[in-house]
C-alpha cells in the first residue's frame, strides 16, 4: 500500500530550475541501500548540504517554514535522467505528495503513479505564476475525489484523473496488486496465443 | 488493406494484452534484465505477496553497477556494495532466475551483456530497471527503462500498464565525415532537440547513415535517446541485425531461427507510415562533439567556443547555463578545445563495446598518455575484454599508460571506487554529464571513444581531426 491521497492542503516549495534530474533528487551513491528506509535523508542531499555537510540555508527544501510542505512547484523536465524509483520514494518520504511542473521525465512519471505521488502538468507561464504564489506562502490544496486543485481557495484546474487512477490514489492501491487481482487471466490467454505466434521466445523454457 | 504502421506501432500492437484507456494498455513484456541496484526493493514486494516469478526463464540477472573493476579475486571492499551484490544472488536463487555471477566471463553491463548473449531479440518487448534500456531498441526491440516497482510487476505478472508513445522519425541523411561517429550523431541530435525534446516519443532512427552503421554504432545511438527524453528508441532490423545475432547463445536455432527471421522481416515501418514528428540531420555537417555543461544538451562541436549565457533571453535558462558554467569552471566565449583534463574514462553501455575500444586504440597506438592524466579503459563485458585482448588492444592501452580494468559501469555512475574527486575534470565516453554523476564535484565532458583517446594523449580536450592530421 502506498499512503492514500484524498484531500490535502499545505504551503508549497518552489524549485524552478529546469531539468532537475533524478541524480540531483537522489545522488547515485545512496542507491547502495537495499531497503526503503531513510529515503528522505538522501533527498536533494548534495543541494541541501555542501561537501562538508553544512546545511545550505538558501536551498528551498531547507526553509524552516516549509518543512511540512506537501506540494512542490518545479521547472520543466523535472525527474529526467535515471530510472531510479528512489527519487520518488525520497520525495514522498520527505512528505511531498503533489508536484506541479510543465513536464516530467517519462520514467519518473510512471514511478510517481505507483507510489501515490500526484503529478500535475501545467504550461510554463502558469507554473511560474504558481511558483510566485508558493514563494508567498499560499495554501495549495487538492481534493482527489472532487478532482479539484486550488490555491488559496481559488480553483487552478481540474485534476485529469481517470476513475481507476483516482481510486488508486484514494485507496493507496499498488499497481502490482491491481494487475495480479484483475489481469491474470487476460495475461494467461494472451500468453498462449503469443507462444504459438512467436515460439522462439519460449524456446528455453 | 490495413493502414500503414510504424515499427513502434507493430511492436506495440503485437503485445497488447488489453487496452486500458485511449492511450494506455496492459502490455505483455517478453523479457526482463536485472541488476543489483534497481531490484532489491522489487524482490521485497514479491516476498511480501508470496506471488512468485511468473516465468523465471524470461529474466536474466547480472551484477554491474556497483561492482569493483579491480581485485575481482577479493570480496567487494565496500560493505554496502557487497551486501547489495549478495542480496541479488540470494534473490535470484530463491526465485530460480538465470544469473551471471561476477566471476563469469559473460558478466558485464546489462546493455552490453543482453545483446551479446542473444537475450535481446527483434520484435520483443524488454524491460530493465535502468533508463538506458533504450539501447536494445537497436535490434528493433521495444525496450524501455522502468522503476523498481515495475521490475516487480514484470517478474510477478509478465505485463505492465504503459502509455503509448507518439512517434518521432529521426533521419540521418548524407554521410559522416572522417573522425565522426555514432556518439557525435547522438550528441548532435540531443543538442538539436534538447533534453526534453523527445519526451513522450518513441524515436525511430533511419536513413542511409543508420543503415550503414554496425550494430554497435546503432546501440550507441539508441543508448543516448533517453538523454533527449525518449523512453524508447528503435532501428528497423535488417541483415546487419540478423548476421550479428545468429549463433548467439540465447538466440533461436535451426528452424526456429528461420521462422523468427521471417517474422522479423515484417517489422520495419511500412512505406507511407506516418510519424507524429520528423527530424532530419545532415550527417555531412556533424563535427566531433563534446559537452561543456551539466546536461547532455549542453553540447558543441569541438571547434566552437563555450557559449555565452548572456546571449540567452529566457531568464531561467540563462540561470541554468550560468550555474553549469560555474560548476564546470569554464569561461564563456573561450575555445573548449585545449581545456586540460585530469581523467579519461573509456567505457559504459554507450561506448564500452569492442568497436569502441578499437576506435580508441587506433588513436592511442604508439603514443603515450599525458603525464598528468589518469586514463581508464573499462570494457563493457568480460567477453568484450577477452575479444580485445585477443586483438592485442590491452597491450596498446597499457603500453600507452592506460589502466585496463574488469567489466562494469564503473566511472559512468561512480557507485564503486572509480570516481572523480571534487574539481577533477574528465573526458568520458559515458552518457551523462550531470552534476556529481562521476563523483561529487566532478566535471564531465562527454565525447566519443576516439576523442577520449585523443584527450588522454594530449591531456586536453582535442579535435581528433587535428590529431589524426598530425600523425
Ligand atoms: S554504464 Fe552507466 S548508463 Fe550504462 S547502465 Fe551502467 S550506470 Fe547506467
Amino acid at each position: 500500500m502506498s499512503e492514500p491521497l484524498v484531500r490535502i492542503a499545505s504551503q508549497a516549495i518552489s524549485l524552478p530550475d529546469p531539468n532537475v534530474d533524478t541524480d540531483i533528487i537522489f545522488p547515485a551513491r545512496f542507491l547502495l541501500k537495499i531497503d526503503r528506509d531513510g529515503m528522505a535523508d538522501c533527498l536533494f542531499h548534495d543541494r541541501r548540504f555542501d561537501a562538508d555537510g553544512v546545511l545550505q540555508e538558501a536551498f528551498p527544501f531547507n526553509r524552516p517554514d516549509r518543512q511540512t510542505a506537501q506540494f512542490l512547484v518545479a521547472g520543466p523536465g523535472f525527474g529526467c535522467g535515471s530510472s531510479r524509483e528512489q527519487a520518488v520514494w525520497a520525495l514522498t518520504d520527505w512528505g511531498i505528495r503533489v508536484v506541479i511542473a510543465p513536464d516530467f521525465g517519462d520514467i519518473f512519471s510512471g514511478n510517481a503513479a505507483k507510489n501515490g505521488l500526484l503529478l500535475i502538468r501545467m504550461d510554463a507561464g502558469r507554473t511560474a505564476a504558481l511558483a510566485a504564489k508558493a514563494e508567498r506562502g499560499a495554501i495549495f490544496s487538492v481534493d482527489v475525489p472532487a478532482r479539484r486543485f486550488t490555491v488559496d481557495n481559488e480553483e487552478v484546474c481540474r485534476l485529469d484523473l481517470s476513475d481507476a487512477m483516482a481510486e488508486a490514489f484514494i485507496e493507496g492501491w499498488e499497481e502490482i496488486d491491481v494487475i495480479l487481482n484483475r489481469e491474470r487471466e487476460h495475461i494467461a490467454s494472451f500468453e498462449a496465443g503469443h507462444r504459438s505466434r512467436q515460439p522462439w521466445l519460449f524456446a528455453n523454457e | 488493406m490495413n493502414a500503414p504502421r510504424t515499427l513502434y506501432e507493430k511492436l506495440w500492437d503485437s503485445h497488447v494484452v488489453r487496452p486500458m484507456s485511449d492511450d494506455t494498455a496492459l502490455l505483455y513484456v517478453d523479457r526482463h534484465l536485472l541488476h543489483e541496484v534497481s531490484t532489491p526493493q522489487s524482490f521485497v514486494a514479491l516476498d511480501k505477496r508470496g506471488c512468485g516469478v511468473h516465468r523465471p526463464a524470461a529474466n536474466l540477472a547480472v551484477p554491474d553497477h556497483s561492482v569493483p573493476t579491480r581485485h575481482r579475486d577479493r570480496p567487494i571492499a565496500d560493505p554496502q556494495a557487497r551486501a547489495q551484490a549478495a542480496r541479488l544472488v540470494e534473490n535470484v536463487e530463491r526465485y530460480g532466475i538465470p544469473f551471471i555471477p561476477l566471476d563469469d566471463i559473460r558478466q558485464g553491463i546489462v546493455h552490453v551483456m543482453g545483446p551479446e548473449q542473444g537475450f535481446t531479440l527483434p520484435g520483443m518487448t524488454l524491460a530493465c530497471g535502468d533508463s538506458h534500456t533504450t539501447t536494445h531498441g537497436a535490434f528493433g526491440t521495444l525496450a524501455f527503462g522502468v522503476g523498481a516497482s515495475e521490475c516487480g510487476i514484470v517478474m510477478a505478472a509478465q505485463a505492465l500498464v504503459q502509455r503509448k508513445a507518439r512517434t518521432m522519425a529521426v533521419r540521418i541523411e548524407g554521410s559522416l565525415p572522417p573522425g565522426v561517429g555514432a556518439k557525435d550523431v547522438a550528441l548532435a541530435f540531443i543538442a538539436r532537440v534538447g533534453v526534453n525534446g523527445a519526451v513522450g516519443h518513441a524515436i525511430e532512427y533511419m536513413g542511409p547513415v543508420v543503415r550503414g552503421f554496425s550494430m554497435e554504432a546503432r546501440m550507441t545511438l539508441c543508448n543516448m535517446a533517453i538523454e533527449a527524453g525518449a523512453r524508447v528508441a528503435l532501428v528497423a532490423p535488417d541483415d546487419v541485425t540478423f548476421d550479428w545475432l545468429k549463433g548467439r547463445p540465447m538466440a533461436p536455432q535451426g528452424d526456429l531461427w528461420e521462422q523468427a527471421v521471417s517474422c522479423w522481416r515484417s517489422l520495419p515501418s511500412d512505406e507511407n507510415a506516418a510519424f507524429d514528428r520528423e527530424v532530419t540531420l545532415d550527417a555531412g555537417e556533424i563535427a566531433p562533439h563534446v559537452t561543456w555543461g551539466t546536461s547532455p544538451e549542453d553540447t558543441i562541436a569541438i571547434d566552437q567556443p563555450v557559449p555565452d549565457p548572456a546571449a540567452v533571453m529566457d531568464e531561467q535558462r540563462r540561470g541554468r547555463l550560468q550555474r553549469a558554467l560555474a560548476y564546470m569552471d569554464l569561461e564563456p566565449g573561450k575555445p573548449i578545445e585545449g581545456t586540460p583534463v585530469d581523467m579519461v574514462f573509456i567505457g559504459s553501455c554507450t561506448n564500452g563495446r569492442l568497436v569502441d575500444l578499437e576506435a580508441a586504440a587506433d588513436v592511442v597506438r604508439g603514443r603515450r598518455v599525458a603525464p598528468h592524466v589518469q586514463a581508464l579503459v573499462v570494457p563493457g563485458s568480460g567477453l568484450v575484454k577477452r575479444a580485445a585482448e585477443e586483438k592485442g588492444l590491452d597491450r596498446i592501452f597499457i603500453e600507452a599508460g592506460f589502466e585496463w580494468r574488469e567489466a562494469g559501469c564503473s566511472m559512468c555512475v561512480a557507485m564503486n571506487e572509480d570516481r572523480l574527486k571534487p574539481g577533477q575534470r574528465c573526458a568520458s565516453t559515458s552518457n551523462r554529464n550531470f552534476e556529481g554523476r562521476q563523483g561529487r564535484g566532478g566535471r564531465t565532458h562527454l565525447l566519443s571513444p576516439a576523442m577520449a583517446a585523443a584527450a588522454a594523449i594530449t591531456g586536453t580536450l582535442t579535435d581528433i581531426r587535428k590529431l589524426e592530421a598530425m600523425s
